[in-house]
């Protein structure tokens, strides 16, 4: 690979990866908000906190690339390049959201962008990961997948299958871990007996790398180098990216029994403010420009939930279709 | 059977380059009842895989090449071993569709091998088709011949659906005509494998077998039984079963499965919704006990439904005679 040097960084693309970070945190406020106002059901895991992940992680990915993702997965999808309008829209149940309000937060799906989906299920997206992976190459193209997975879904038996049968195969895919200290209520520390998931990556016979989550560029690199690495046959690589999620688990959970003190440490290494300062102190960008990205990002926003709530909501009759794709045997009502 | 399953593979393979094949000792060894035998040799080993020990990552890896355009065809070993990939299946394979709003298509086929009757015991001898006809988005297939196991196998994985297909082992050795040209079994389509105007028998896989011997049986005494053969459970071709009932007024449903909660008391239903006014006596279910399958011979047959259990439940649908534990 060619490892990116601070010299020759183009402050446009760093300037994108400032805007979807900003993104990110907007939509995450907006849709905890709307969540409060009854606009959204069920609830939303929101993402803040962890924005450097995501957009680091995507920034190293091309058009051919697919991510899968999980139930915190609003980053994920803005990362890599989702319409926010039509997120906003699926968020609030509406017939113009991606998935036409059949999934909702949680199962945002746009294969035209390379997301294989979203999926509720701890871990359960990293077989499918393996597959899509050895399903694209096969197909000869030269994509490979990332998986994105939390800490709580390290002890899940199916990573296990899916890193395992992933090392096998040599199957062009990227394991990123991000680990952001707490699953719901349960610290990492008291769900396993290592300081470092990545460390398990040695018991697959691929490499792990830990790097800090909350430095965009530097996850983009080490996904640009385990990428590369997908990509020419070297096989997977399991990043474990340290974060923390400062917001509750998700806008429904009312109980948060994490220390306030570890909060406010971990706000003091906000990866967006941090990264704002890099970009003002490294790159001789302008505080004005710096707002101005941030207030941009806020209105992307407003106006993704006007979208939405402009878009109409779907018709009764629209449940039953879509259960089975198009198929000889389906005639209507016949599985009513 | 078996030799016509591998002929469906053989055939689809060739026909479209995205279809692979992935299971535990299919590749080498050409499976453990041969049916994915020749297909590393002819399709090379990026289409045929020999996967670890780890059912739930093979389902899994099925659903993700699924959505990137492959056909993936997954063989678990023996059939019980869907308790290990049921959330690949049921939340992943017959979901994603859905949940998508229809953006994507996960043709997918998850083939097993049902092992009851020959003394393999209870992890290795269920009959769990109703697990997966009760999870909206799949299809499921039983075939109960090495012709309708072919045509059933081919459209199956032609099909742009998720299609749980299950194949009792007993039948892989039974020979039957399979004809040299190309043809495909449609996906929910019954067939009627012995007319009879007396009563409906309705049935799949193996006990398909077990209600045609009942029904000879019941033809020297006069008898006349309808086999109607499912094939298909999910969806149902409503359309013969209750065609067969309107003529005949009496149905038994015959299933290797346990009672509660299985295929028959849903065919029995679909019935009752479609076509009570037919019925001229209470339909009858001809199942499994509700058991664990037992290992030693004497306690697996007197759990799993024998010919002489369908030929009482005939009988009882005729109200000839009031028979324990068949009667509905």
């Amino acid at each position: 690979m060619t490892t990116v040097t601070r010299a020759t960084e183009d402050v446009l693309a760093l300037e994108e990866l400032l805007r979807r970070m900003w993104q990110i945190r907007a939509f995450e406020l907006r849709a905890m908000a709307l969540f409060e106002e009854n606009l959204i059901r069920g609830s939303v895991h929101p993402y803040v906190g962890m924005e450097a992940i995501a957009v680091g992680v995507c920034a190293a990915l091309g058009l051919n690339d697919y991510i899968t993702s999980t139930h915190r997965g609003h980053g994920h999808c803005i990362a890599k390049g989702l319409d926010l309008k039509l997120m906003m829209a699926e968020i609030i149940g509406r017939e113009d959201g991606y998935c036409r309000g059949r999934g909702g937060s949680m199962h945002i799906t746009a294969m035209d962008k390379g997301m294989l989906g979203a999926d509720a299920i701890v871990a359960g997206s990293s077989a499918l990961a393996v597959g899509a992976a050895h399903g694209l190459r096969l197909r000869g193209s030269d994509g490979i997948v990332v998986c994105f997975f939390g800490d709580g879904a390290a002890n899940q038996g199916v990573l296990h299958e899916a890193c395992n049968l992933a090392a096998v195969l040599r199957a062009p895919v990227v394991f990123v871990c991000e680990n952001n200290e707490w699953a719901i209520s349960t610290p990492a520390a008291a769900s396993t007996r290592i300081a470092d998931i990545a460390e398990r990556a040695a018991g697959y016979g691929f490499p792990g790398v830990v790097t800090d989550g909350n430095d965009v560029l530097g996850v983009r690199d080490v996904t640009a180098e385990a990428a590369a690495r997908a990509r020419s046959g070297g096989g997977p690589t399991l990043i474990e990216a340290k974060s923390y999620r400062v917001t509750p688990h998700s806008a429904a959970t009312k109980t948060d029994l994490r220390p306030p003190e570890e909060l406010d440490a971990w706000r003091a290494r906000d990866p967006i403010l941090r990264f704002s300062r890099r970009l003002a102190e490294e790159h001789g960008v302008a505080p004005a420009r710096l707002e101005q990205i941030e207030e941009q990002s806020r209105r992307d926003v407003e106006e993704a939930v006007e979208f939405a709530l402009a878009s109409p909501r779907p018709a009764p009759e629209a449940a039953l279709e879509d259960v089975y794709a198009p198929a000889e045997w389906l005639t209507p009502g016949r599985l009513a | 059977m078996s030799e016509a399953l591998n002929e469906a593979l053989h055939e689809e393979m060739d026909r479209d380059a995205g279809v692979l094949v992935i299971g535990e000792d299919i590749a080498q060894m050409g499976g453990l009842f041969q049916v994915t035998k020749g297909l590393l040799d002819r399709f090379g080993p990026q289409r045929v895989i020999d996967a670890p020990i780890s059912e739930a990552a093979q389902a899994g890896a099925g659903v993700g090449a699924a959505l990137v355009g492959c056909r993936p065809v997954v063989e678990l070993q023996i059939a019980d071993f869907v308790s290990l990939v049921m959330d690949q299946v049921v939340n992943h394979a017959g979901k994603w569709r859905y949940m998508s709003g229809g953006r994507v298509t996960v043709p997918f086929v998850l083939r097993g091998a049902v092992s009851s009757g020959i003394g393999m015991a209870a992890q290795h001898s269920q009959t769990l088709e109703s697990w997966f006809v009760h999870a909206p988005g799949l299809v499921v297939v039983m075939p109960s011949t090495p012709y309708d196991a072919k045509g059933l196998l081919k459209a199956a994985i032609r099909d742009d659906n998720p299609v749980v297909f299950l194949e009792k082992r007993l039948l892989y050795s039974r020979p039957g005509p399979v004809p040299e040209g190309e043809y495909t079994v449609p996906l929910g389509v019954a067939d009627v494998k012995r007319e009879g105007g007396d009563v409906t028998v309705a049935t799949y896989a193996a006990g398909v077998q077990l209600s045609l011997q009942a029904a000879r049986q019941l033809a020297h005494d006069g008898v006349e039984v309808e086999v109607v053969d499912l094939r298909t459970l999910k969806p149902l071709d409503a359309e013969t079963l209750v065609t067969s009932v309107r003529k005949t007024g009496r149905l038994v449903v015959v299933t290797e499965a346990a009672r509660a909660g299985s295929f028959a008391s849903e065919v029995v239903a679909r019935v009752c919704d479609e076509a009570f006014g037919a019925l001229r006596a209470a339909p009858v279910r001809v199942t499994a006990r509700d058991t664990p399958i037992p290992y030693s011979a004497p306690l697996e047959r007197a759990v799993m439904p024998q010919v002489d259990d369908v030929v009482a439940g005939v009988n009882a649908a005729l109200e000839r005679v009031a028979v324990e534990g068949v009667s509905a």
